[in-house]
Formats: C-alpha cells, structure tokens, sequence
C-alpha cells in the first residue's frame, strides 16, 4: 500500500509539483538565510584561516578579536621560543595606516608586517608576482580585488583618468613611500579595509612609533604534540593568551556577533523564514491529505486499519519532504555557488541542511499528524455519502 | 441475519432513530435489494450488516460472526476479507489506474504488489475491460468506472457484496448491463450480494426484494423471473 500511497501523492501532477515546490521554496527560506548568516559569521575568520601556517596565535590577553589593537613588548617572541614543545615562533604586526595613491586618493588600509626572514603568514594565494618580492625595497602586496575598489585610483591625474591600482604603482603608508609589486587573493572578510602585506620591520617603520607593537606571535608546535597542551605551557610561561586558529576564530566570531547585534538582526530574519516555511509546508500538507480524505475513508471500509493510513500518509509526507528539501538545498546551494565571490556572504556546512532538513521534516511530520487525526477519526460510514 | 437490530444516532433530544428493530435474513447465493425512500435507514442497514456501523440493540451476525462484537481492528480485518463493496460515488482513487484501483483490497489484505495487479488485471477482464487496465478512471466512462468498482469489490473474493446504488447514475441501458454483470460475475453458491436502490427498473434481478420505511422492513416480496 506504500506504493499506493506514493502514487496517489504523484498521480496528480500539478498537484504534486505545487506541493514539492511549497516544501522547496520552504527549505530555499530556511537554508539560505541559515547560509547567509553562517557566511557573515565565518568572514570574521577568515584572516585566521588564510593565516593558516602557525598552529597558535600568542596575543595579549585583552585582545578581543582580529580587529582589537592592543600589542605586545617584543620580548614576548623571546620568551615564546623558549616554551617548550614550540618549534618556531615568528612575529606578526597588524595595523590601520593611512595610505595616499598616485592621484591623492586617500584610503585607510589594513597593514599586516610578516617575519622578514620567512615571511610566515602571509596571503593564501598570489595571483601576481610572488611572495618573496616582499623582500624588495619599500615591497608591499595588495589584495587583486581591491585594487579596482577599495585601492581603486578614483581621483584621475592629469595624464589619464580613474584607474585601478597596478603592480609598480607606488603608495604612500603614513608618507612612507611604498612600491606594489604583486597582488593576492583572499578570502572575503567581515571588515572591508583594503588589506596590505610588506615585512615585520618595514611595517614597524611606517607605523608609529610605540613602546609595544608586536600584535601577534605565531607558533608552530613539534610534530606529535598537542597544540592545546603547548598553549597552555605558553600562557603559564608568558602570561599571555595563546590559542589555536579554530579556538581565536570561535572567540573573534562571538565578540563580533555580540557587539554588532547581527546575531538578535539576523536571527529574526531566519526565524521568520523558518515559520514563514513550516507555515507553508505544513499548509500544503494539510490540504493534499484532506483532498484525498474520501479515499481514505474508502480504503478503510475496504478494511484497512488506522495504523495502515498512518504509514501510508508518512511515506506520502516523507517523500514530498525528501524531494522538496532536495530541490530547496540544491537551489540554494547553486545560488551560493554562482555567488561565491561575491559580496553575498555565504557559507553552506553540514549543520544549515542537517537542521533545515530536520526542521522541514519535523514541520511536515506534525502537519501530518494533525490532519491524520481526521483520517483516524473518520467514520468509514461517509463512503456511502454521495 | 438481523434480528431487532437497532441504531440510534446522537442522545436525548437529538437522538435519530435510524432502524428500529430490523428483522432480516440474507442467504448465501442470493440477490437480496433494499428499496425504500431515501432516508429510510437502507444505507444505515447495510453498514452495519458490513461491520462498518455498530449496532444499539438486536443482533446481527454475518457469515456467522458478531461484528459488533469485535474490536475495531478486528472488524476492519475481518470487512477486509469478507466484504467487498460497491459505493454509490465509486470512490475510485483518480491519480491511480484501473488495476491500481481493483488490487486495492488485496494490498490491504497484504497480498505482494506484484501478485495484486496481476488478479486485478484478470478480474478487470472478467467484466469486460481488461484493455483498459492502465487507464485512469477520468479516462473512462460511467459504465466502465462502474465495472472498475464491481472489479475491486470482488478481487479478493469476498463472501458478501454490497453495492450501494449501482446503478443511479447509469442510464437504462447500461444499469442493466451492470445488473447483468453483477448477477454473471458477483453471485455464487458461496456468496450474498445485498444492493440498495431505489431504482425499480432492476427489481427484476432480485431474489428477494426488502421493502423498507421509517428504519423498519416493512415486507419482503419475492419477485417473479419472467
């Protein structure tokens, strides 16, 4: 009777099409907004893990995110090298600069200083030039999508007009000169200041001068041991915060939601859309099991029991939620794809479809439910009503 | 067999006397009609001789079983296998073929799906349609979507046959046809067919002929074959 069931749920095909697309179109509200509000949240970690060469990030305690300027004396490096079960430590600076381009656009940018020796940190992927020309002379890389927005030349000179930033052009940093000699990709971040690489001690030159300005020390921790054992050694030794990327990234995300309000903005927007889609499933549910209510009751003069419907009208509700849910995660999925680099914030992990699959599943389950009261309830006697 | 059988709708002031005190017999092998205007308890009659209704008072026992007697899942199982029914508005399922529709009973009873279409295919050219198996009922017209419910109502080989206004919506002709069907089909030495109608052009198919009115049956007339 199960095949049955389904054939009575896809004989009618406009019928069926209209109940699957609701369920689509259900799941297409709750899992895009659940991946939009996931890739918001993941962009504010998205610098820890393009940085993804060190297993610990050291930092002073106070630091509340990626953002938060609040440096470290240079001895910190020192004394993280001498913990032990770390394999190398390097140093990280990270600051907001006022930079002016060619035509007197002025933009503050985000400066990031790497190690001078092994340039450890650095952008995930170059797409001009290479990382070792940061050892060059007054050497900096940009971001290639800023450099037609945020670094853009929107001012013009007298000899041509508004252009983006290209390799050779030169860039002022707190009116240090500086030369752009390859640019790299990212991944997209919350914060949308242009970013700049160039070295540890060229970076310290163009910043103001201060008594602390060591951000970060990043470390690699001896094969075989755990990172999380050798944090702890490093905050005992230093007194100051160490944590691997996932755990900096957790923390920096929480702050993030916290102090912006996204999470109460958008946890609305994703609320609504989940009642807006359980309202719409469970009413299309409800009225495909009322419509074939007489066939019921037919079926259950002919001897089929309560508990016959009931499978019959879940395996019904079942598939239309399998299929429905499948078409809404597919759309949604191939929208995020074809969006990905763009501005659109989305992320699509395994926990936006496993709880808007259950949330759809659990929504159709109890429109079931409640429209299969009247199914039990029905009196086989109305068959012989005309 | 009826004996006193009473029913009663609602309670006290809105209490509706639907039989009052049926006294029946319907044999084995036999055409029995139940005529009479209509709210006259007929269709209440049969639902409970069918183990769809329960009684208020009397007895009534059915291929020698109290229906009223057992518990519901019990009843259901045993309407499964004894009753087959022809309903007045066919109620065939419209997204499902002809087969489809005909092996139902047979899937109920648990039968593999398999092994159902293939009777019900058989019994669909038993009365005349077999060709049309794969059709939808919408596809089909009034006569051959009745042929698709005396089909359903017999494939699992009931030993009682209900029919419920056959032929009401039918024109002379082919209620005839189906009253034909019914009686070369249907009726055995092994089974009772009871048809309610009002309709007195098919009086003479009958074996027996229930006259009933106000909930009573007021005589049972054996017509005479010609």
């Amino acid at each position: 009777m199960i095949r049955i069931a389904l054939r009575m749920l896809v004989g009618d095909r406009l019928k069926y099409i209209g109940l699957v697309a609701g369920l689509a179109f259900a799941t297409l509200l709750i899992t895009q907004q659940g991946s939009i509000f996931a890739g918001f949240t993941r962009r504010s970690g998205s610098w820890i893990r393009d940085t993804s060469q060190a297993d610990l990030w050291i930092m002073d305690p106070q630091v509340e995110f990626t953002e938060d300027r609040k440096a470290m004396l240079d001895s910190a490096l020192l004394k993280v090298r001498g913990v032990e079960g770390v394999q190398w430590a390097v140093p990280l600076y990270k600051s907001y600069v006022q930079a002016r381009l060619q035509d007197g656009t002025r933009v503050v940018v985000r400066m990031i200083g790497l190690d001078d020796a092994t340039l450890t940190g650095g952008p995930p992927l170059m797409e001009q030039g290479s990382l070792d020309l940061l050892k060059q002379d007054r050497a900096i890389l940009v971001d290639a999508r800023d450099v037609g927005d945020g670094l853009k030349l929107k001012l013009g000179t007298d000899t041509e007009g508004p252009r983006e930033l290209r390799v050779g052009d030169r860039v002022d940093l707190n009116e240090h000169e500086t030369v752009v000699v390859g640019t790299f990709r990212r991944t997209r971040e919350f914060f949308w200041d242009p970013v700049v690489y160039t070295t540890y001690s060229r970076a310290l030159r163009m910043a103001p001068p201060e008594r602390r300005s060591l951000s970060y020390v990043l470390a690699k921790v001896k094969p075989g041991l755990d990172p999380k054992v050798v944090a702890a050694r490093i905050e005992e030794a230093t007194r100051l915060r160490a944590q691997t990327g996932e755990e900096y990234e957790a923390r920096s995300m929480d702050f993030i939601l916290a102090k912006t309000g996204i999470l109460p903005n958008f946890g609305m927007t994703i609320v609504l859309g989940f009642v807006i889609g359980v309202l719409v499933s469970g009413q299309m549910l409800y009225n495909f099991i009322l419509e074939n209510q007489r066939a019921f009751a037919a079926m259950k003069a002919m001897g089929a029991s309560n508990m016959l419907l009931l499978r019959m009208v879940f395996a019904q509700v079942l598939f239309a939620a399998f299929i429905g849910f499948g078409l809404g995660v597919g759309v949604t999925a191939a929208v995020g794809q074809l969006l990905h680099d763009s501005k659109l914030a989305f992320h699509m992990g395994w926990k936006v479809p496993v709880f808007g699959g259950i949330a759809i599943v659990v929504c159709c389950l109890l429109a079931a439910f409640i429209s299969i009261q009247r199914v039990l309830r029905l009196e086989p006697a109305v068959v012989f009503k005309s | 067999m009826c004996r006193g059988v009473t029913k009663v709708f609602g309670e006290g002031d809105f209490a509706v006397q639907a039989l009052r005190g049926i006294d029946l017999d319907v044999m084995l092998g036999e055409l029995t009609l139940l005529v009479g205007p209509s709210g006259c308890g007929k269709t209440t009659l049969i639902s409970v001789i069918a183990g769809i209704l329960n009684r208020t008072a009397g007895e009534c026992r059915v291929l020698g079983e109290d229906t009223s007697a057992l518990p519901d899942r019990a009843r259901a199982a045993w309407r499964g296998r004894n009753v087959g029914f022809v309903f007045q508005s066919l109620n065939l399922v419209p997204t499902l073929t002809a087969a489809e529709n005909v092996a139902i009973p047979l899937l109920i009873l648990g039968t593999d799906h398999r092994t159902a279409l293939a009777k019900a295919t058989t019994m669909l050219e038993r009365v005349g349609i077999g060709s049309r198996a794969r059709a939808l009922p919408a596809q089909l017209s009034g006569g051959q979507q009745q042929r698709i419910a005396i089909a359903r109502a017999l494939v699992h080989e009931p030993r009682l046959l209900v029919c419920d206004e056959p032929t009401s919506a039918l024109d002379h002709e082919t209620g005839h046809k189906v009253m034909e069907l019914l009686r070369e089909v249907a009726a055995g030495p092994e089974r009772a067919l009871i048809v309610v109608t009002h309709d007195s052009r098919i009086f003479s198919f009958a074996d027996r002929i229930a006259h009933m009115d106000d909930g009573h049956v007021e005589r049972i007339e054996t017509p005479s074959k010609s």
